[in-house]
């Protein structure tokens, strides 16, 4: 990467006998949003909270815009965190709760420029109307914003979102997902993201790290983690619906599952592995072409396309279809995987 | 006589806040309906006031047969499920399952028996003398559905069970639920803000906004003929692509033509369209790049979901989305056209669908 706004080595963190990090390594672009996916425990909020230096870490390194950062107070490190539970002062006016951070002490601007700065957050996510009211009298996804908008007005050096959007409607997430990103570009400032929402993961990030028992499974584009994921658990954490995962062994020069169903030919590069886990995404299941039969248990609707789970040789496999797509529960098909796009683990 | 029948429910707060502003629904034995709607909608005060939490300001709740308008919770025979599990801590998992029927004076064997049945029906085994701080997001869900099924009520009521789970859990649960409830034919009625698990998990949908019923139908048909533009934004992720503009009558046939577009810019609608002010609606899958396509635009997002990628264009008339196999880049001009058949017409002042009135 050419220019690191943060780097982050070997990164540990224990509470007790617990090991909430163990072991990060990370760097993040000057101009990039990094998704940090993963699921609840697995070290995401520790992470943020080091790197906002609300923790100590136990070892390892952080250092911001080439300066070792672990001297740094909270504030010196001047990072904007927006939780999940948008921790505004309920009594307040959402105007005296965007100007806060303004008024700090050590760090008040003129009045002009606070009146500026608040004018441009509101408008940027279109709380103007909403300045005058007290905090407690708005709906969540109207916090959330003045969360956000609170954080930006400081025009911080790096933004820390911890699961912003998780506590809303999901229409709403939908929404304020997209103008995330947009303020994100538009301010050019780096953000690190947290979440443990898949699709969140994949349209926001510019790059996605997996985290799981506080370690990193998998860092790359959303690109690389959904079409090349290092092992069987990154792969189950993207994409709706769920990878197909299937115990599978050469034989004949076939990767065949158990029950004996012959899927895709074997790998030159794979050649010493004889017991795999074969991973195939369901877009890349036609339900047509195949030499063995299968049959429909479910077709469920979800709008854009269906999900047909399909019994096939002893396995359940989810194929995404089109929309229109005729088949129905209990039709016989010949499924075909496409070999082009089948993930392999070794487990030998 | 159906098995649950809602006449003309209201609740007024004594602010004066109107929550639910009439609503009117019959449901079947062992069918799964959901109330999806945005916060603020009414769905949980409705179904509060099925549980008995609230007392309705107006109206009649009929459950079996028998008025429980206006009786105790505990004499209505519901199951309540809540988001937050609402487990009591001090308790093991199985004295959770077991206390609403210590509560109702089951004798002891049977309590055992009952317990140990739908530990294992919901995959609590080996976990039951474990506290609740014990136990992972999901399994702490189970414990709360497992004591609501212990009692086969008459009903499920179910508020949001999902809401405070990681995604991948939900997806796991979603399919569990209704597993069960098809396995049990409990009829249930399930309280979601997220149009995803509503299609799934739906016999029927009621879409609710303001505290009232905008649409009561499948998922097919709600997301296929939504009655209104409410209902076209709301379900659906992302929801439906508008376009403001004008229905004319060009030689016996309606077109579309976009507000401060060339009259060439005409797009054929159904015949039901009313000639005037009106919106264009058509879900991101219908549209598509087509050189000869008359809308043309800027890709200004291409959000990427594993299996697709919704190419957001910003053209004349407002923003596009697409749902598009491959990417787009940004920056890049595309021209885009609409499948005719897919077109919605709504009325610019009600709102309502074209569609929807001719079948009226």
């Amino acid at each position: 990467m050419p220019e690191a706004y943060l780097a982050i080595e070997s990164l540990t963190k224990r509470f007790g006998k617990v090991q909430a990090l163990g072991g990060i390594d990370l760097a993040l672009g000057k101009d990039e949003l990094l998704v940090v996916l993963g699921p609840t425990g697995a070290g995401k909020t520790t992470l943020l909270r080091t790197i906002a230096g609300l923790e100590e870490p136990t070892s390892g390194t952080i250092r911001m815009n080439g300066a070792d950062a672990l001297p740094l107070s909270p504030a010196e490190r001047d990072v904007a965190l927006v939780f999940q539970n948008f921790s505004l002062y309920p009594d307040w006016s959402v105007k005296k709760n965007m100007e806060f951070p303004l008024r700090a002490p050590g760090r008040r601007l003129p009045e002009p420029e606070i009146k500026e700065r608040i004018a441009w957050a509101a408008g940027l996510l279109k709380i103007d109307h909403l300045l005058e009211r007290r905090a407690s009298r708005l709906s969540s996804g109207e916090m959330q914003r003045v969360a956000i908008g609170r954080a930006i007005v400081r025009r911080p050096r790096l933004f820390l979102m911890d699961e912003p959007l998780t506590n809303l409607d999901a229409k709403l997430r939908e929404a304020l997902r997209l103008e995330l990103v947009h303020l994100r570009r538009k301010l050019a400032t780096p953000m690190i993201y947290v979440t443990h929402d898949q699709a969140e993961a994949l349209s926001m990030g510019d790059r996605v790290v997996v985290l799981a028992e506080g370690r990193v499974l998998q860092a790359g584009t959303p690109e690389e983690i959904y079409r090349k994921p290092v092992s069987p658990a990154v792969a189950r954490q993207v994409g709706q619906p769920r990878i197909n995962l299937l115990s599978v062994e050469k034989r004949n020069g076939m990767y065949t599952t158990r029950g004996g169903l012959p899927l895709v030919a074997a790998r030159q590069e794979l050649n010493g592995a004889t017991r795999l886990i074969l991973g195939v995404r369901p877009e890349d299941v036609s339900l047509e072409g195949g030499q063995h039969e299968a049959s429909i248990e479910l077709v469920e609707d979800m709008g854009p396309a269906k999900v047909a789970v399909v019994s096939w040789g002893g396995e359940r496999v989810h194929a995404l279809l089109d929309k229109h797509a005729p088949q129905r529960p209990k039709d016989r098909v010949y499924p075909r995987v496409n070999p082009e796009r089948v993930v392999l683990w070794p487990t030998d | 006589m159906s098995f649950l029948s809602i006449r003309g429910l209201e609740k007024t707060y004594p602010d004066g806040t109107r929550a639910v502003k009439g609503f009117d629904l019959d449901v079947e034995q062992g069918e799964f309906i959901v109330l999806l709607g945005p916060s603020g909608c009414g769905k949980t005060t409705t179904l509060r006031m099925v549980a008995g939490l609230e007392i309705a300001t107006r109206g009649q709740i009929l459950l079996g047969g028998t008025d429980v308008t206006r009786l105790r919770p505990s004499a209505r025979d519901v199951g309540f499920v809540f988001q937050f599990y609402a487990l009591y801590p001090h308790l093991t998992v199985r004295e959770n399952i077991a206390f609403p029927l210590k509560s109702t004076g089951v004798p002891r064997p049977e309590i055992a028996t009952r317990v140990a049945a739908v530990s294992e029906r919901v995959g609590l085994r080996g976990i039951e003398n474990r506290y609740p701080s014990q136990l992972s997001g999901g399994d702490r869900q189970r414990v709360a559905l497992a004591r609501a099924m212990v009692r086969r009520p008459q009903i499920y009521l179910m508020d949001e069970p999902l809401g405070t789970l990681d995604a991948d859990r939900r997806l796991e649960m979603c399919e569990f639920i209704r597993a069960q409830q098809l396995d049990l034919g409990v009829t249930t009625l399930y309280v979601t803000h997220d149009q995803e698990e509503a299609m799934s998990l739906a016999d029927r949908i009621v879409v609710m906004s303001d505290g009232e019923i905008r649409q009561v139908g499948s998922p097919a048909d709600v997301y296929e003929n939504p009655r209104d533009r409410f209902v076209a934004n709301f379900v659906g992720s992302p929801g439906m692509n508008f376009i403001e503009g004008l229905v004319e009558q060009r030689g016996g046939r309606s077109v579309f033509v976009p507000s401060g577009a060339a009259p060439k810019v005409a797009m054929q609608v159904p015949e039901t369209s009313v000639a005037g002010a009106a919106t264009l609606g058509v879900r991101p899958e219908y549209v598509r790049t087509d050189d000869a396509g008359l809308l043309e635009g800027e890709v200004v997002l291409d959000e990427y979901l594993g299996s697709h990628h919704y190419a957001h264009v910003k053209t004349p008339y407002g923003r596009v989305v697409m749902r598009a196999h491959a990417s787009h880049a940004v920056g890049s001009m595309v021209k885009l056209s609409f499948d005719p058949s897919s077109l919605h017409v709504f009325d610019r002042g009600t709102g309502k669908n074209s569609r929807s009135l001719a079948h009226a």
